[in-house]
């Protein structure tokens, strides 16, 4: 909360605060766990199809397993059955690659009758922005600290 | 023995990593777009200390699955990249690993959006 605040609006913030019900956190931590966790064990499957069928090593074999997640992700927000499986799953749908997949996927479908260019080029990252922002700077800084920590050795 | 058991690895860590982002989301006041940044920052710092690699040895797809595995492969595609031709790799090797998720995304996504409707 960075915007400032006159004294009413502060007043109405702590009248609120008793006054909103409590997020049921721990039916949606039990949901979150077992999507989530599902989604990996789906995961885990098409990672050893990988690494048994397409003789990946286990090394390499989470890249093309992440690849066709984000498919059947995008593939299932077209039909609209992720969105519908979001809001039971909770974080435990947005967590996983899939989420990413399916924000992009849908910020691109909402936007489809402002033209490709405007509406789906334009908007396609709207939601999942934040994230490539912050893991490509944050990765840079770590990235930074360890090549300067190393350089001596 | 080891086959099976990299499955449930992978489901609980999965799991719990998930637990992680919706308590995150409940219990403050932060969106889903803070939570998604803040696991993507926590898994470049988590690669950081040496931590993230055990556990992907550990879990399988249940840590390369979730999105902190997205922060951990950028600072993986930046280091590599490091040690053939020094600082500039920093930048050039950044999105080395990381290509099949975004690239899949861009490409997916777009062509989702020739062929299906948006749905209300």
């Amino acid at each position: 909360m960075s915007v400032q605040m006159g004294v009413k609006a502060k007043q109405y913030q702590t009248f609120i605060k008793g006054r909103q019900p409590g997020r049921p956190w721990f039916r949606n931590s039990a949901r979150a766990f077992l999507s989530g966790g599902a989604i990996c064990l789906v995961g885990q499957g098409v990672e050893e199809l990988f690494v048994h069928v397409f003789h990946y090593t286990e090394k390499v074999a989470s890249n093309p397993t992440v690849a066709v997640m984000v498919m059947l992700s995008v593939i299932f927000t077209g039909f609209g059955i992720y969105d519908k499986f979001a809001q039971w799953a909770g974080a435990g749908s947005a967590v996983p690659v899939t989420g990413f997949a399916n924000a992009v996927a849908s910020a691109a479908l909402e936007h489809k009758t402002e033209g490709y260019v405007m509406g789906v080029g334009t908007n396609m990252f709207k939601v999942a922005g934040p994230v490539i922002v912050f893991g490509v700077v944050s990765a840079f800084v770590v990235g930074l600290i360890k090549y300067v920590l190393t350089m001596g050795s | 023995m080891d086959g099976v058991w990299i499955f449930v690895a992978a489901f609980f860590v999965g799991g719990l990593i998930c637990v992680v982002g919706q308590l995150l989301m409940d219990l403050t006041t932060l969106t889903p777009a803070h939570v998604m940044a803040i696991l993507v920052v926590a898994g470049a710092i988590l690669d950081g200390l040496g931590l993230y690699d055990p556990l992907i040895k550990f879990a399988g797809a249940g840590a390369s699955v979730p999105i902190t595995s997205f922060g951990n492969a950028l600072v993986h595609g930046a280091m590599t990249e490091t040690k053939q031709y020094g600082f500039v790799g920093l930048i050039t090797g950044i999105f080395e690993v990381t290509s099949a998720g975004i690239s899949a995304a861009i490409i997916f996504g777009f062509f989702a959006s020739l062929v299906f409707r948006p749905r209300g």
